[in-house]
């Protein structure tokens, strides 16, 4: 029996202020083709979706980028989105947050801030990510625990960095982080074109699960641990984003609403912009919000599948990416007919040769 | 956190927030990376959970709110599993 599911309301906002970014992480999870900066939503713009998002239900938002401290209107809309009574989450490099601007920043108001993280010593993290960051962003640390904010830090996990799983972990707890994302990377978009480059080995991300293990044992509640699964290692797909258009939205620096960060790529479906159409309108009524909302677009063998309402077939992008059809299950799922992708892209990675990194790195 | 007295004055951890959401007719826990949408008894908890009140008022208040006694217990279990979930903490 499928059934279709009643629209919720989102609890969170993906604000994605710019594409501009001074690092350059072969991972990073903006589209391939970057906005540029004369596309971006202005301040007013900016301040008219958060009013929109406030009456939509929105809760959350996390302002976000390309590196959104390159927007100097950040603090502005930051006031603005405590004034509506969202809790606001800073998702940045670090690169730009000398003391002044964190004071700036707190004074606005953000509530905490998410600092990424590239690897645990400053050689290695600065090669992943194009830039010397490592040092700026040990300050940063420092200002945002000075100013009293809450911390938090995430890391892109992949072939090059596993191995300083341990060592990153005690430097995000040195550095005062209250909580670690341990994303092991999800392959769209840059992280797909560098797969070859990223994806670790079966045996790797053994022992980096292992250590992660001990490590939340060994620190207990002084930090709390995620760790994101590897998807292309599991059997069953990911719920991505708890299900299309269910429970959270992107909007990109253009201003085009989306479910998801990545989901600008799936070439089938068009996205509309809040330049044009109400927020309200574009989350109950647009038809890419509609696409893939309860379980009447499913294919077989997602449509019969008693894993249905866990996982909601996978992901939409990645279903997309691997086999041209969105709706497709997703080739992670042992089930899906598109599943050799998977294995054969493993496997090759298994047997395959490697040399020295060379990433394609995004422009900034 | 069984061991937290009657004494002891618990609140929201930072920097999570409660917020009463009008359009979902609910109390919502905010925290850094998600937002729980809280039962109406949970709600009523964590909302009397200021760093002010003690574990004795705050029972006191509900037990007068709902007309009802006995209700000591639970509302031990509650803030023992909130406390489990880093939502709560006790002021010095």
């Amino acid at each position: 029996m499928v059934r279709s599911m009643p629209v919720g309301l989102p609890y969170a906002l993906t604000a994605e202020l710019t594409h501009r970014c001074p690092l350059h992480c072969p991972y990073c999870s903006n589209p391939i083709e970057l906005q540029k900066r004369e596309c971006e939503l202005s301040t007013d713009e900016w301040l008219n979706v958060l009013e929109q998002a406030a009456d939509l239900g929105v809760v959350q938002v996390h302002f976000t980028g390309g590196e959104p401290l390159l927007r100097s209107d950040l603090e502005q809309l930051i006031v603005r989105a405590r004034e509506l009574g969202f809790f606001v989450n800073l998702i940045t490099s670090g690169v730009g947050l000398a003391e002044e601007r964190v004071r700036r920043l707190s004074e606005a108001g953000v509530d905490s801030v998410q600092l990424s993280l590239q690897a645990a010593t400053s050689e290695l993290a600065d090669t992943i990510a194009g830039f010397k960051a490592y040092e700026r962003k040990r300050q940063a640390a420092k200002h945002i625990r000075e100013n009293g904010l809450a911390l938090n830090m995430n890391v892109v996990l992949h072939r090059a960095n596993l191995h300083q799983i341990e060592e990153m972990i005690a430097l995000c707890v040195a550095w005062g982080a209250q909580r670690l994302e341990l994303a092991n990377a999800q392959y769209y978009g840059w992280a797909l074109r560098n797969v070859d480059q990223l994806l670790p080995l079966r045996e790797q991300l053994k022992e980096a699960e292992a250590a992660y293990v001990r490590a939340s044992e060994r620190y207990g509640k002084q930090i709390e641990l995620l760790w994101i699964v590897p998807d292309y290692y599991e059997d069953s797909p990911k719920p991505c984003m708890g299900g299309w258009g269910h429970i959270s939205l992107t909007i990109a620096p253009d201003g085009q609403v989306l479910p998801c960060t990545a989901s600008s790529e799936i070439r089938s479906l068009s996205f509309d912009n809040v330049r044009d159409r109400d927020l309200d309108w574009i989350w109950k009524h647009s038809p890419s919000f509609n696409a893939f909302r309860g379980q009447e677009w499913m294919p077989e063998p997602c449509r019969s599948c008693e894993r249905r309402e866990l996982d909601y077939g996978g992901c939409r992008c990645q279903a997309f990416l691997l086999t041209g059809d969105a709706r497709a299950t997703d080739p992670v799922c042992a089930l899906s007919p598109h599943r050799s992708v998977i294995l054969n892209r493993i496997g090759s990675n298994e047997t395959g040769e490697r040399g020295t990194y060379s990433y394609s790195y995004r422009g900034g | 956190m069984s061991h937290w007295a009657l004494s002891e004055r618990p609140k929201v951890s930072g920097p999570g927030r409660l917020k009463y959401d009008k359009a979902r007719q609910a109390e919502l826990l905010l925290l850094p990376e998600r937002v729980v949408e809280l039962n109406e008894a949970a709600g009523a908890i964590l909302r009397l959970c200021d760093g002010q009140r003690t574990i004795a008022t705050i029972i006191g208040e509900l037990e007068a709110k709902y007309g009802q006694t006995g209700l000591e217990d639970d509302i031990f279990e509650f803030l023992a599993a909130a406390a489990e979930k880093g939502w709560l903490e006790v002021c010095p």
